[in-house]
């Protein structure tokens, strides 16, 4: 029971040893993160406290400290990930460059192409109403608005329409008068 | 004693803007003219008293009357004569005076146009611009007095308040706080005046729209009369939007032009209703069609005028609660929505009437794909609208403030952008009416030929980027379909043409050939410079050969080449752009995309109005060839702001951008330098230079238009 105990301690011993040397390496082998690597996160993130703003070229004092809380972090062997992730427990999402997606914030993501697709299926059906089938005669003013001739046809394109058209020109001068 | 009259003028200013809305309404009722003339009359008389209120304040500006709260916050005794001028508009209770006197000036240039032939909509017309007029007068008056003069209270604080509260000494200051420095940049002084051009040119055509829908006239009548100052309207809102993305580009010291930025954006969505409107007013001129949307696309523009004005004065921007504090914004929200549930509740009563006078027929027709054009403007609305309301929304509902940035935008707005340039090809091949997807096919063949090329040839050379090889080849698209139609034209046109004009014709473009190879053989190592200017010279005569006869519908293409042109220097620096940041020892080097700069020393010296300057020389090396030198600079004004100023190397291919980063530690030593390296970026400013020049041919005055309409 004894050696039990002895070989689990020196097996401890060695784990917590083993766990050190990677650290102690890291940290003697890691250069310090260059301006390009901590502006590669930076300009990810914004200014606490500036109003839209990237963190790689505000001009606050702050926000050179939160620069060298990068670089320090980087120093440290931290991801991307991890350092993005504790400026948003510090101070919160407005941080991130877009809202995260959860909550309320889905809303960001899905409104604008609901109501784009909201915006093409009433067009098109729209189209369907107006397309008829054309029965009435084309005028000679819709045969020169061939592409691209500059001509402007008449509006209305057939008997029909122009007969509606004059009506309706009688009925504004009605009007007016 | 000044300050006073200055106020004065503004009260008396906003009662005649009253009285000319009632009298203008009286006067519709009562059929009477005596009272729609005095309306006139009173919205006539606006306009000089505003300017008497104007010019006081400029002369209180230039000679330093630091006892007044807003000449003290942007004027100090060390700013040039015209800064103190500019310095009008350099702040926000100056910025909406100049909003009222332009409101004032273009109601009053309206009002003065011979009214026989539209007297019914003349009232109208008064009563909206008036109301918008007293609306902004109102703000100046009770919130945002330019007038209001420092106080020093009982309780020893400083208030700014047009007449002494109860016990208070007036306070005299013997230097203001000076223009912020940002706003120095030329950019920046013409920018706001061209961004207030625009909005306050869209109330006229809005004000004629709601004077069609009160007075039941669904012709086009409005749209004819109102076709000129929505152009300008356009091109001014156009122009405060690249003098902007100018001005950051060269004083934010980023790098880049537009940064999805809540107040760029407020400025961009009225642009976009305005573009699509000024598209879709074509197919009511022309076919008779869309009379409602045309509507509600003025009345959107309007209110997104009133809403950026909003977005950027109340302070909602920064917090919504900030808005709540300030009382300026809900004097704003108020009037936006009685403005626009008004507008909308009109044109749901005239709805019936503005039914459309025939019928579509084809998908493939040129007005259908402008509506189609005008759904996609209207999506990358949406996607701004949305992008700039909802931190606001999540700030109320959740209590956190959440950033939409770049990111968003470009992921969402990059394919509408992309369909609008398409469009932007396909739809000048259309027919109006009756067009198939077989007439269509026949017009777009041979413009798709080269295009195709495109990007097989970019692919050779090496680009892999498929944003990039998407967008040149739909820019490639757009120029070859442009210049095709250009070709059609002037064969036909060339043939028309009487046969002393082809002499005419022929003699100048021999005369032009032998100037330029003149000019080539004079200096043989410099001959791309005559070839472009050759190549130019010979367009613009062709131009001028097409736009004698059609200036709007050429003038509309030279447009849609310009923005294909400024898509070049768009798609350059948003897809290529690069950018590395060192600190650097004198003699160092700093290497990015092909280029190697030098450090090579630091002054610092202070400058006459009092600025400390802080310039860098940096050499630029492309191999061994020495190409020139650069002076990035920081700024630091008395009032302890910075300005940083990039130095940048300009050229058709690309800008190298160095920045003198002040926000770091900078000593003579070692100084650090962020580089930026924008391809093409160029093309973009060129292509709002063509702009304006197409513009201008689009605007042209057509003879016969001139005396069938009765412009004004």
């Amino acid at each position: 029971m004894r050696t039990k105990n002895i070989i689990l301690l020196t097996f401890y011993f060695l784990l917590f040893t083993a766990s050190l040397i990677p650290d102690v390496a890291v940290s003697a082998q890691q250069p310090t993160p260059s301006d390009d690597q901590v502006n590669a996160i930076a300009r990810q993130l914004y200014c606490p406290v500036c109003e839209n703003t990237p963190l790689d070229v505000c001009p606050t004092t702050a926000c050179h400290q939160w620069r060298e809380l990068i670089r320090q972090m980087l120093a440290e062997g931290k991801t991307e990930a991890e350092i993005k992730q504790y400026f948003v427990d510090y101070y919160g999402a407005r941080v991130l460059s877009e809202p995260p997606r959860t909550g309320i914030n889905w809303l960001v993501y899905v409104v604008p192409p609901v109501a784009f697709l909201a915006g093409v299926t009433l067009l098109f059906r729209a189209f369907q109403t107006w397309k008829r089938p054309a029965k009435e005669p084309i005028t000679g003013a819709d045969h020169s608005s061939s592409p691209g001739s500059g001509h402007e046809p008449a509006k209305g394109s057939g008997t029909a329409a122009d007969d509606e058209y004059v009506a309706r020109l009688e009925e504004e001068l009605k009007k007016r008068n | 004693m000044l300050a006073q009259f200055g106020f004065g003028v503004f009260v008396l200013t906003f009662l005649l803007a009253l009285f000319s809305v009632g009298a203008a309404v009286v006067g519709y009722f009562d059929k009477s003219d005596r009272w729609v003339e005095a309306a006139r009359r009173a919205m006539l008389l606006t306009f000089p008293l505003i300017t008497l209120a104007v010019l006081t304040l400029a002369y209180l500006l230039v000679t330093g009357h630091y006892e007044l709260q807003y000449v003290y916050s942007v004027t100090s005794n060390d700013m040039p004569f015209y800064l103190k001028i500019t310095a009008l508009w350099g702040g926000q209770a100056g910025s909406l005076v100049l909003w009222s006197w332009l409101m004032s000036a273009f109601a009053s240039a309206v009002t003065l146009r011979k009214w026989e032939r539209d007297r019914e909509l003349l009232p109208w017309v008064i009563v909206v611009t008036s109301v918008t007029l007293a609306f902004f007068l109102s703000l100046s008056i009770l919130y945002e007095n330019p007038f209001a003069r420092w106080w020093q209270t009982t309780a020893g604080d400083f208030v700014p308040r047009m007449f002494a509260p109860a016990g208070a000494i007036p306070l005299t200051p013997t230097d203001g706080q000076g223009l912020n420095p940002l706003l120095r940049h030329p950019g920046m002084i013409i920018h706001p005046p061209m961004l207030y051009l625009g909005f306050v040119a869209f109330v006229i055509p809005f004000a004629f729209a709601i004077a069609a829908l009160v007075t039941g006239r669904s012709d086009d009548r409005w749209i004819r009369l109102t076709r000129r100052w929505t152009l300008v309207a356009w091109l001014f809102l156009s122009l405060g939007l690249v003098l902007g993305m100018r001005w950051a580009y060269d004083v934010l010291g980023w790098g880049g032009y537009w940064a999805w930025d809540p107040v760029e954006i407020a400025a961009l969505m009225p642009w976009l209703t305005g573009t699509a409107f000024l598209h879709s007013v074509m197919i009511q001129e022309k076919r008779g069609m869309f009379k409602q949307w045309n509507m509600l696309l003025i009345i959107l523009t309007y209110a997104l005028v009133i809403f950026g004005t909003f977005l950027t004065r109340s302070g909602v921007l920064s917090s919504v609660h900030a808005f709540a504090e300030s009382a300026i914004g809900p004097m704003f929200f108020a009037f936006i929505g009685i403005t626009f549930v008004t507008s909308v509740a009109l044109l749901i009563y005239r709805w019936k009437d503005l039914r459309a006078e025939v019928e579509m027929h084809s998908l493939f027709s040129r007005e259908a794909l402008f509506l189609l054009n005008n759904l996609l403007f209207m999506g990358v609305l949406i996607v701004c609208f949305w992008g700039v309301i909802f931190p606001l929304i999540s700030e109320l509902v959740t209590g956190q403030k959440v950033t939409v940035g770049p990111p968003f935008y470009l992921r969402a707005n990059g394919p509408l952008f992309g369909a609008l340039m398409a469009l932007m090809g396909i739809a000048p091949l259309s027919a109006w009416g009756r067009s198939t997807y077989k007439t269509l096919g026949r017009a777009l063949w041979k413009p798709s030929i080269p295009t195709v090329i495109v990007p097989v040839v970019l692919a050779i050379l090496g680009v892999r980027n498929w944003i990039a090889l998407v967008g040149f080849t739909l820019v490639a698209f757009v120029i070859f379909v442009t210049l095709y139609e250009f070709w059609r034209s002037w064969r036909k046109s060339i043939l028309k043409i009487s046969r002393s004009v082809q002499w005419i014709l022929l003699i100048l473009l021999i005369l032009l050939s032998i100037g330029f190879v003149v000019w080539i053989f004079l200096d043989l190592s410099n001959w791309i410079t005559p070839v472009v200017c050759m190549l130019l010279s010979y367009f613009l005569v062709a131009i001028w050969l097409l736009a004698r006869h059609n200036p709007r519908r050429y003038g509309g293409y030279l447009i849609h080449l310009s923005m294909v042109v400024m898509a070049i220097g768009i798609l350059g620096i948003e897809v290529y752009q690069t950018t590395t940041q060192k600190t650097l020892a004198v003699g160092e080097n700093i290497q990015i995309a092909g280029y190697t700069l030098r450090y090579d020393s630091l002054a610092q010296f202070p400058y006459t109005d009092g600025r400390i300057v802080t310039r860098a020389v940096v050499s630029v090396f492309r191999g061994e060839k020495f190409l020139g030198e650069l002076y990035p600079r920081y700024d630091y004004y008395p009032s302890g702001q910075p300005m940083t100023i990039a130095g940048v190397r300009s050229t058709l291919a690309d800008d190298l951008y160095v920045v003198l980063v002040n926000w770091e530690n900078v000593s003579a030593a070692q100084a650090p330098f962020k580089v930026y390296h924008n391809p093409l970026v160029n093309w973009l400013w060129i292509g709002s230079l063509m702009f304006i020049f197409g513009f201008l041919v689009a605007a042209w005055p057509e003879r016969e238009e001139e005396t069938r309409e009765g412009k004004i």
